[in-house]
């Protein structure tokens, strides 16, 4: 790639001098944290520094001031740019970036999908007495592997009349899943409805791109506003599938481990498909209230639109392995 | 953008961009967390001075441990790494700076608010994290005391920190090199930094989801570490070192760019194997994402799981014996002197090799039954992390503060604190390795009667090492405040970019990036 | 003081001198220790089992390996350190690259591990045996901070506490021999029988370590994992838990008491008549002050860690007024039965039998100003075990 540098990219490399941005940025995330943490605490009936009713407060302060420095972090960062401030040079550090976060981003999920099939494959059947470790059944005699897992160990065991050890909770698990019900059930079957409408959000958000880079506006907008609808009605779809889990399912986040994992895998991801949807709704805002794209220039829309396709493929990651399989 | 230098008074420090004050910042920093987490462990050693309790209760002592352990490695270790490649990466490669100034300052900043929030934690009722600092569930989660959720949370944060300083430093090394600095000539400590800002965002946020996971089960009612509901602690325990594995190499690998930049300058021979140490370095990085199991070789994991992670462990000795073989054999009929950067890395290749020998030890399945959560294992890991981390981060705080503050430091303090600490360490840790092979476990406040002497000789070693890195310290200000015109290079041998521009370094450097042939 | 060293040998000598030493004394004095207990231990136990032998043997067979490479590596340093020194005006030459030697040390280290791998790997399949052929077989529990046996099929099981008093510990009284390597009930198991481990935990992770016969297993709360041994000759045979549990970590001792198979099985025997004979004094009727006074002992071996020589409490809340102590019987049987999920209180129903657990009740109702005045017999306490 150096040898692509020519030497007049380094004369402009913009070095911005001093910055009240970061240190507030620091003390505002750690002002959301601990009030995060206080008030965590404060739910399960733990001392924590502050007690009270009022400790929310912290948690909304600190993400107040939070939300404000990126607003005006990011505006600072697109004024530079109107103004012609950075070279091709630190545009390309600002692409590396955010791939690189966007790793970081996979790496995050890689985690709990390694959880996932760490308990499908290995605990959850030791637990049922299958496999190298399958003596573990003699702490809960009358469980049986199956997933998705409607019976927790504990509740099996207790159904046996055994003693339970190490209990810390409830656990018992749902009354219905939401996998796969077969060909024959699957238009009524809400994340096969949920995927369709990823999937085409990803399809509109590149025929935005397109659109913007053969310098039509008026369709890059109005695709890229469809793409943000897609993305809104995806998340109350979610919505109305944790409600519908809550209420009609008994699928919590106390059902043992299927319900740990399902609302973990498919949380974290409606919670990035909310940041993904915003971020292209602030780039549909700059579109049409600011004209900020032009045709060659436009990496804050190229950003979100990565970050996109990116939730994306984790969608499919979790239709295969939360849902079908 | 001119020539202009620094901001005056403390809003410098509070909103600079510049790499260069960040990574003063990262350093003193680290110093600083250097000494909490060394008082830490005085009080560890002045407790295990003799049987018997006798300063501190056992509740404390373990959060001693847990705060020990966590504030050397989150707080010490690494940002001493990053505050190197600040100042040294950008000047290495020929760049202005590094390549998001503003997203640089802020790793730093959340730096000093995640570890008040964790250290904190030692005044608050129950007192701080008392796990060690492996965390296992569930004596993490539900046996943990209160200030877990506190703890959860500066685990968040530092991790984003971490997160953003690599995506930094990988930015500015594949964007930001001058013409003709092709990925070959980059000096080795740019590569390791290079390898290991990979494996930074590769597993920082595998931490970050493990202690989600903690808060869940905490707070919300999940099951992920509990057999109850279907989940498994031991799950807990690989997630954990899927991340804790890479990290330690994390620990080490910028260390061996250190020793590989000022093993060649003494010898005044070019670094022998440069293409093989870049490979060699490249393939520890590759081979640590798959060994993580050889910490839970007693947790009752399948024998062919067992067997796997054995193999690869010891796979891992390849690698790390072509970076060995290559120092000396860069110093074979080299033209060697011993200032003190080169004192302290000639120590360090001696000892981090005992130390890997006690490592390739402990990957040996069935004999690490025997020194499983013993001292034996403590005495391997500070054989890697104190004359190997600690010694390597102190090369270089010799070998380039001149660069730094344009003055040398005193030849004659620098040698005594290498000696004080090289015969501090090694009273200190060496007689660790026979508590532990003798059968004393690791994380107690008090041991059976039969380990009393080496203890009490440990005790004494650790407060000597304590007391000569103050030592250090003087020195450091010392230099900093006056004493001896660095010139330019510095060292008569030392190649690279940094050593074409004056000393001290002006606050810009390379605005304009030099020609490399 | 002139320390400037530089000029002279001098520091070349000295990092010869140190690390040779270290080296070397490391090396010399593993091979002299034999015995585990003595002063200046310095080396593994070679144990009593076959397993806890070959284990000896290889890691003593790495550890010289790595001695030898040590000794090269080293070596070759410290020789361009004295040869090359350019106080002595050494010529550095310029060569900086050779595949051939960058082949040869990465083939034969990688050899030399394949030697290390092979025995370690079979060392390792022979202790993977899955041991259901075993004689005898031990439920081994872990709770914060005892351990709990249960001889399978045989009916007999109980507690195992450390011995050693707080006075020892807080230096108030002489340390003893085996200051806190002593427990009051150490497992028994026979010589030269096949024994097998299920070794598992109530609360945290602990691990069950017995370093003479090389067993280490992690005791996972809600998996079982399985060892075994063969102990070839009798004693008294002494470990740690060696998993970081909580506050007490340190004082989890474990004592296995391996004796001949026909003593062992007239120690079981006794111990058979003894569960028999329990079950007995269940059903009989108990005085009010002999439940107060075998209450009082309880309370003195087992609570009075957490809550206090007076009931004041400390980890625990206080049982002097507490509303538990002073309420309704049922609540406060199952406290004690059940113990307090989430908390250090634990569940004491497997852990005191029914006679203690009456007596704790009793006694903890009636002192320190509870003034309930009732008692609860044994037989009470079994009914309620039985319900709940
Ligand atoms: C800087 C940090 C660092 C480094 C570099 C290493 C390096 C290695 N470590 Fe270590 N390790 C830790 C930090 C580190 N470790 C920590 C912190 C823990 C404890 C965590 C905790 O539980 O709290 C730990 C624990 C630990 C364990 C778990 C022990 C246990 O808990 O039971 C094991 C087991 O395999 C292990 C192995 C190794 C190996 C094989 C290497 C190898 O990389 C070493 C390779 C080097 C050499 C072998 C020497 C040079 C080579 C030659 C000269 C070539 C020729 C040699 C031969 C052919 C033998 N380490
Ligand atoms: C990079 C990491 C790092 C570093 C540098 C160190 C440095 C030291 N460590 Fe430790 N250590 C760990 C990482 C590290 N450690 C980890 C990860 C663990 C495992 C934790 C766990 O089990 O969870 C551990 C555990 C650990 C234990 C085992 C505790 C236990 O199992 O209960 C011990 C015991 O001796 C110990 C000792 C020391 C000592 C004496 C030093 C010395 O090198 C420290 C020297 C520094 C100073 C002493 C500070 C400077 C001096 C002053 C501030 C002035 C005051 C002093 C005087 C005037 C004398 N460490
Ligand atoms: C390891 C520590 C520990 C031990 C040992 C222990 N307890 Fe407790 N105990 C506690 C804790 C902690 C609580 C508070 C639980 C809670 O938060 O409700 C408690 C609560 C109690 C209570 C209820 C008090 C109240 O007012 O809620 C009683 C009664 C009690 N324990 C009796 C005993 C007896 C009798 C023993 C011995 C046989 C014993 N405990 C041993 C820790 C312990
Ligand atoms: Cu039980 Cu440590
Ligand atoms: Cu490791």
């Amino acid at each position: 790639m150096s040898s692509s540098n020519s030497n007049s990219d380094y004369e402009h490399y913009y070095v911005p001098e001093s910055s009240k941005l970061p240190i507030f940025a620091s003390l505002f995330l750690f002002v959301t944290v601990y009030g995060a943490a206080t008030l965590f605490n404060n739910m399960s009936g733990m001392p924590a520094t502050f007690q009270g009713d009022w400790v929310h407060w912290i948690l909304i302060l600190g993400f107040v001031g939070f939300s404000w420095v990126l607003y005006v972090w990011f505006s600072t960062t697109i004024r530079e740019n109107l103004q012609g401030l950075p070279s091709a040079q630190l545009k390309r550090s600002y692409v590396m970036g955010m791939m690189w976060f966007i790793f970081s981003e996979v790496m995050f999920f890689f985690a709990f999908f390694g959880a996932l099939f760490y308990v499908r494959n290995l605990a959850g059947p030791w637990l049922g007495g299958e496999g190298a470790k399958g003596i573990a059944n003699m702490l809960w005699q009358g469980f049986q592997y199956d997933w998705p897992m409607m019976i927790t160990p504990q509740q099996a065991a207790e159904a046996a009349g055994g003693q339970v050890t190490a209990m810390n909770n409830e656990f018992s698990g749902p009354d219905k899943h939401m996998a796969f019900p077969g060909f024959g059930a699957m238009f009524g079957w809400l994340p096969l409805w949920n995927t369709i409408i990823l999937l085409s959000s990803s399809g509109t958000v590149h025929i935005a791109h397109h659109a913007l880079k053969e310098g039509n506006k008026k369709k890059m907008k109005l695709w890229l506003g469809i793409t943000v609808l897609l993305g809104i009605i995806f998340v109350c779809l979610q919505a109305y599938e944790y409600y519908e889990a809550y209420e009609h399912y008994g699928l919590t986040l106390n059902a043992g481990i299927y319900g740990s994992t399902f609302f973990m895998l498919t949380g974290f991801h409606g919670f990035h498909v909310c940041i993904g949807a915003f971020m292209l709704l602030v780039m549909w805002l700059r579109a049409t209230q600011r004209d900020h794209f032009t045709p060659e220039d436009h990496f804050g829309f190229e950003a979100a639109s990565w970050y996109w396709h990116f939730v994306d493929v984790v969608w499919v990651g979790l239709v295969f392995f939360v849902y079908i399989f | 953008m001119g020539d202009h230098g620094p901001a005056k008074g403390l809003s410098r420090w509070l909103f600079t961009t510049n790499h260069k004050d960040i990574g003063t910042l990262y350093l003193w920093f680290s110093f600083a967390m250097f000494l909490v987490g060394g008082i830490f462990a005085l009080v560890i050693r002045a407790e295990l001075f003799e049987p018997g309790l006798q300063i501190v209760q056992p509740e404390f002592f373990n959060q001693m441990t847990t705060m020990h352990g966590l504030v050397m490695v989150f707080g010490a270790v690494m940002p001493a790494f990053v505050g190197l490649a600040n100042w040294l990466v950008p000047m290495m490669i020929g760049a202005p700076d590094m390549a998001l100034p503003r997203m640089n300052n802020w790793s730093f900043w959340i730096l000093p608010f995640a570890f008040f929030m964790m250290l904190s934690s030692l005044f608050v009722e129950g007192g701080a994290p008392n796990f060690g600092w492996t965390f296992y569930a569930p004596l993490s989660t539900t046996y943990a005391p209160p200030s877990v959720t506190f703890f959860i949370f500066a685990v968040h944060i530092m991790g984003a920190s971490s997160i953003m300083g690599s995506i930094n430093i990988i930015a500015t090394i594949m964007n930001l090199r001058a013409p003709g600095m092709t990925y070959m000539k980059m000096p080795l400590f740019v590569w390791t930094w290079f390898i290991t800002a990979y494996l930074l965002i590769a597993v920082m946020p595998v931490l970050a989801g493990v202690v989600t996971m903690m808060l869940m089960d905490i707070h919300f009612g999940t099951s992920f570490f509990s057999a109850a509901g279907g989940g498994d602690p031991v799950l807990f325990q690989h997630i954990f070192w899927f991340f804790g594995h890479p990290e330690v190499y994390i620990m080490i690998l910028p260390a061996f760019g250190i020793v590989s930049q000022i093993i060649p300058t003494f010898s005044r021979k070019p670094l022998f194997g440069y293409d093989s140490m870049v490979y060699a370095t490249a393939s520890i990085a590759f081979l640590s994402f798959i060994v993580w199991a050889h910490h839970m070789f007693t947790v009752g994991m399948p024998l062919a799981g067992e067997l796997f992670f054995m193999w690869a462990t010891m796979l891992i000795a390849v690698p790390t014996g072509v970076k060995v073989f290559n120092w000396v054999t860069t110093m074979f009929r080299g033209s060697i002197s011993f200032e003190t950067p080169m004192l302290f890395s000639i120590a360090f290749v001696i000892l981090f090799t005992i130390g890997g020998f006690s490592g390739l030890m402990l990957a040996i399945a069935p004999a690490d039954f025997q020194y499983h959560d013993t001292y034996f294992v403590v005495a391997h890991f500070h054989y890697v992390l104190v004359p190997g981390a600690i010694f390597g981060i102190m090369a270089a705080v010799y070998y380039w503060l001149p660069k730094w503050c344009g003055n040398m430091y005193d030849e004659t303090l620098g040698k005594t604190h290498f000696w004080l600490s090289f015969v501090g360490l090694n009273v200190t840790f060496f007689p660790m390795h026979f508590v532990g092979l003798a059968g004393m476990p690791r994380r107690i406040p008090d041991y059976a009667l039969q380990f009393a002497d080496f203890n009490q000789i440990a005790s004494v070693g650790a407060f000597l090492f304590g007391a000569s890195q103050v030592f250090f310290m003087f020195i450091v200000i010392k230099t900093i405040m006056g004493g001896k015109k660095a010139t330019d290079q510095v060292w008569e041998s030392a190649e690279g970019l940094e050593w074409t521009i004056p000393s001290p370094a002006p606050y810009h450097t390379f605005t304009t990036p030099p020609e490399v042939k | 003081m002139s320390l400037d060293l530089s000029k002279s040998l001098t520091p070349v000598c000295r990092v010869l001198a140190g690390a040779g030493l270290l080296f070397g004394s490391a090396a010399v004095m593993a091979e002299s220790a034999v015995e585990p207990a003595q002063r200046w231990g310095v080396n593994m136990t070679p144990g009593v089992t076959e397993i806890s032998r070959g284990i000896y043997d290889l890691h003593m067979l790495i550890f010289w390996i790595c001695v030898v490479i040590g000794i090269l590596v080293f070596g070759v340093m410290f020789y361009s350190m004295y040869k090359f020194r350019h106080s002595k005006g050494a010529k550095p030459a310029t060569f900086h690259e050779n595949t051939t030697v960058e082949v040869i040390w990465t083939v034969v280290p990688a050899l030399i591990l394949i030697g290390m791998g092979i025995p370690a790997s079979s060392m390792l399949m022979d202790m993977y045996d899955d041991a259901e052929d075993a004689e005898v077989s031990v439920l081994i529990t872990g709770y914060q901070w005892k351990w709990k046996y249960e001889y399978m099929d045989e009916g007999v099981s109980f507690f195992s506490n450390m011995r050693t008093s707080r006075g020892e510990i807080n230096n108030i009284e002489p340390k003893g021999e085996h200051y806190l390597l002593e427990v009051d009930n150490p497992l028994v198991i026979p010589t030269d029988t096949k024994v097998r481990f299920l070794i598992t935990a109530n609360d945290v992770i602990h691990a069950w370590w017995v370093p003479a016969f090389a067993v280490k297993q992690d005791a996972i709360p809600g998996f079982i994992n399985t060892a075994w041994t063969v102990v070839e000759e009798e004693g008294v045979y002494r470990g740690q838990c060696a998993e970081l549990c909580g506050r007490d970590h340190g004082f989890m001792p474990i004592v296995v008491n391996a004796m001949e198979k026909s003593e062992y099985n007239s120690w079981l025997g006794a111990r058979q008549a003894e569960a028999a004979e329990l079950a007995q004094l269940i059903k009989q009727e108990k005085t009010f002050d002999e439940l107060m006074d075998v209450g009082k002992d309880v309370y003195n071996k087992q609570c009075v860690v957490c809550h206090g020589a007076n009931g004041e409490g400390g980890v625990g809340k206080a049982i002097a007024g507490s509303p538990v102590a002073t309420g309704p019987m049922d609540q406060h049987l199952s406290v004690m039965v059940n113990g307090v999920p989430g908390t250090a209180m634990q569940a004491f129903g497997a852990q005191l039998n029914e006679i203690e657990l009456a007596a704790v009740v009793t006694y903890a109702r009636n002192q320190w100003g509870n003034n309930m005045g009732d008692s609860v017999q044994p037989v009470d306490v079994y009914n309620f075990k039985q319900a709940n």
